[in-house]
């Protein structure tokens, strides 16, 4: 959460001069490594005229890229949603063996390269791996199709809504689900009339970031695609295609479908950030007065 | 006639400390019994494991004579109210009441009916369609309760339910938890660490210290009688001299009392309230001398800080404002202490080193909050 502005006007303040020149190194920086090239992606989208931008967008190599895109965080998300929900549920209401070890294998996937992580896969299900000949056999193709680009999506995800909920759970406590269950509510009634309306809004949070990295995921998706034209190629697969063929007013048009879906994913979150604030402090509020 | 509630032989250790250690306790039917001590005596574990919250690692609780050690905590049908209200937050007055009732099913028309009584009780009828967030403290705790009442209950078990409050309010809640426990009639127990509180409202006092029941009784018995100094000390306002009994009598300071104890160390304790103070001394042995280092006025009485040679702490008495007014107490002067009851306990044999702090909950949840604050 936002630390107070205020504190720059307590002992710690700065000389002006000092802030200034913060401000500006901080700003100078956004500006080179983010507005600039968001600037040049769109700029160079349009730079052969909108009826290229148009076309690249609608042929079908891309609408087949953004389907496979949409398609592969429609089944990674909530799959880890489901995860996360059980994972942070777990860690933060029961007492087990082994819980430390399940914090810290939650986070493996944010500190392996994603290339591992597809690697991995390939290992498992691909042509020599250890499942492949069974899986061969049963003509059942997960690597270079859609269930193996589904597999590298759900596992660079899965981390961000567990890393989400838990911290969020571990405040709010469990004296609700307690006084729910002295109610009389069974677990199912304490999960949808208790726990859910208290979490959604951390909960949606972890959805929405872990949809921003399912649907531009490159590296794993990368090792386990194959690059099929208009069968195995993700968005970002699809713009390092075209890229590679000198295509690059296609290329940068087809980033801009993705730089608008991380627009989208930026507002929503800075709206939840503030939904979840606001309920925080409601619920701390309480026991802040209580004192 | 069987006790309403009855915890037998309980024991509860977390990892190696141990919170409860064969305590036994017994609630008549429709009676207000506090459980009281300091934190980590184990009173609220003990309620938890009366609820069915907490498991215990040894022992049986009964209810009406039922062993319900094993039944699942939703099958109970107690009422619990927690220190901090655990509301719904998303759900209005009205909804948090009928959330017990909601859950079993109970038909629209009885759960309206219900619910319109229990607000008229708490009378908070008016602001039924308020959240949770728009209540102050006092108004959320009586919403608490009445949420715990609404699917009749047969007892009620209330976790330091007036602890978060101001004193003010907290003041009005005591009488009215007194005045509803009578209307209703449901068998309560309750946790507090004020012993204020307890003796208000409380039928009989559970007092707890380091996993154990010290004494059980009634708040009279209690104070009268206290079982052994540390509960005349967690009662409070009063003084500790430490000396020696020798042949029946008891030598602390320059005062003798007679006492039935074996020869050794003792310690005699002084209630502020029996100390008589004069300008002369009594007879050899029946009076301290004392220089007064502080006069200050509480409310109906004049409390006096004291010096005592021999005694580094600082000893504490209690008078009217007009024997205050009559002696003409100031800082400086000297004064003698007449005790109208001493109390002689032995001296506490050395004990391995307690723990300072017992976890209040179980679980990973307990651990954290005990690592990190909340956030604010």
């Amino acid at each position: 959460m936002r630390l107070a502005p205020r504190a720059a006007h307590g002992a710690t303040a700065e000389s002006p001069a000092a802030r200034l020149a913060i401000t500006v190194i901080a700003l100078l920086f956004l500006a080179l490594f983010l507005v600039v090239p968001a600037v040049a992606v769109v700029a160079e989208a349009f730079s052969e005229g909108v009826r290229v931008f148009v076309a690249a967008i609608t042929e079908p190599d891309a609408r087949s890229a953004l389907q496979l895109t949409l398609l592969a965080a429609a089944i990674a998300v909530p799959l880890n949603m489901v995860f996360g929900l059980a994972a942070a549920w777990a860690i933060t209401r029961f007492h087990f063996r082994g819980k430390g070890l399940l914090v810290t294998l939650i986070d493996v996937p944010f500190a392996v390269s994603p290339v591992i992580g597809g690697l991995v896969f390939v290992l498992l299900f691909g042509a020599r791996g250890a499942f492949g000949s069974w899986l061969d056999a049963h003509g059942i193709r997960v690597i270079f199709a859609v269930p193996g680009i589904v597999l590298a999506t759900a596992f660079v995800t899965f981390p961000f809504v567990a890393r989400e909920l838990i911290p969020f759970m571990q405040a709010l406590g469990s004296d609700r689900e307690e006084a729910a269950v002295i109610l009389g509510a069974s677990g199912p009634q304490t999960f949808l009339r208790v726990t859910l309306p208290s979490i959604k809004w951390g909960l949606l949070y972890g959805v929405i970031l872990c949809n921003a990295r399912a649907m531009g995921e490159f590296g794993a998706v990368s090792v386990v695609s194959g690059h099929i034209r208009g069968q195995t190629n993700t968005l970002p697969l699809h713009v390092e295609v075209l890229y590679n063929e000198y295509s690059f007013a296609a290329a940068f048009a087809v980033s801009t479908l993705l730089l608008a879906l991380a627009l989208l994913t930026l507002l929503a979150k800075r709206f939840l950030e503030w939904r979840i604030e606001r309920q925080l402090a409601r619920t701390n509020g309480i026991r802040e007065r209580a004192r | 006639m069987k006790p309403a509630i009855e915890a037998r032989g309980i024991r509860k250790c977390f990892g190696r400390y141990p919170a409860l250690d064969d305590v036994s306790v017994a609630v008549q039917p429709g009676e207000l019994v506090a459980l009281l001590g300091p934190s980590g005596s184990g009173k609220t574990t003990l309620l938890r494991i009366v609820a069915g919250l907490e498991t215990a690692d040894a022992g049986t609780v009964f209810y009406g004579g039922e062993d319900v050690t094993h039944r699942p905590v939703r099958e109970r049908n107690v009422g619990f109210v927690f220190q901090h209200y655990a509301l719904f937050e998303h759900l209005n007055v009205f909804e948090n009441v009928a959330f017990g009732l909601r859950v079993r099913r109970v038909p629209e028309r009885l759960v309206q009916e219900r619910v319109s009584q229990l607000l008229e009780l708490i009378r908070l009828d008016h602001l039924a369609r308020r959240l949770p967030a728009q209540l102050s403290g006092g108004q959320r705790q009586r919403v608490a309760l009445a949420r715990a009442l609404a699917p009749s209950p047969r007892l009620l078990l209330l976790d330091e339910p007036f602890g978060a409050l101001d004193a003010k309010v907290r003041q009005e809640l005591r009488e009215w938890l007194r005045r509803i426990h009578g209307e209703l009639d449901v068998t309560s127990l309750f946790v507090t660490h004020d012993q204020a509180e307890a003796f208000e409202i409380a039928d009989r006092v559970v007092v707890m210290n380091a996993g154990r029941v010290v004494q059980i009784g009634t708040p009279t018995q209690v104070y009268e009688t206290p079982a052994d100094a540390f509960v005349v000390d967690f009662l409070g306002k009063a003084n500790r001299l430490t000396g020696e009994v020798r042949g029946g009598v008891g030598h602390f300071l320059g005062l003798r009392v007679p006492c039935h104890m074996p020869d050794g160390a003792a310690q005699a304790w002084l209630r502020h309230a029996d100390l008589d103070v004069a300008r002369e001394p009594g007879p050899p042995g029946s009076t301290l001398p004392a220089r007064i280092s502080r006069v200050s006025r509480i409310g109906p009485i004049v409390k006096l800080d004291l010096h005592v040679d021999g005694m580094r702490a600082p000893v504490g008495a209690e008078v009217t404002p007009e024997q205050a007014a009559a002696l003409a107490f100031e800082r400086g002067h000297t004064v003698h202490l007449r005790p109208r009851r001493v109390r002689v306990y032995p001296m506490p044999a050395p004990q391995p080193s307690a723990p300072a702090q017992a976890p209040r909950r179980s679980g990973l949840l307990g651990f954290l909050r005990s690592r990190k604050p909340r956030p604010a």
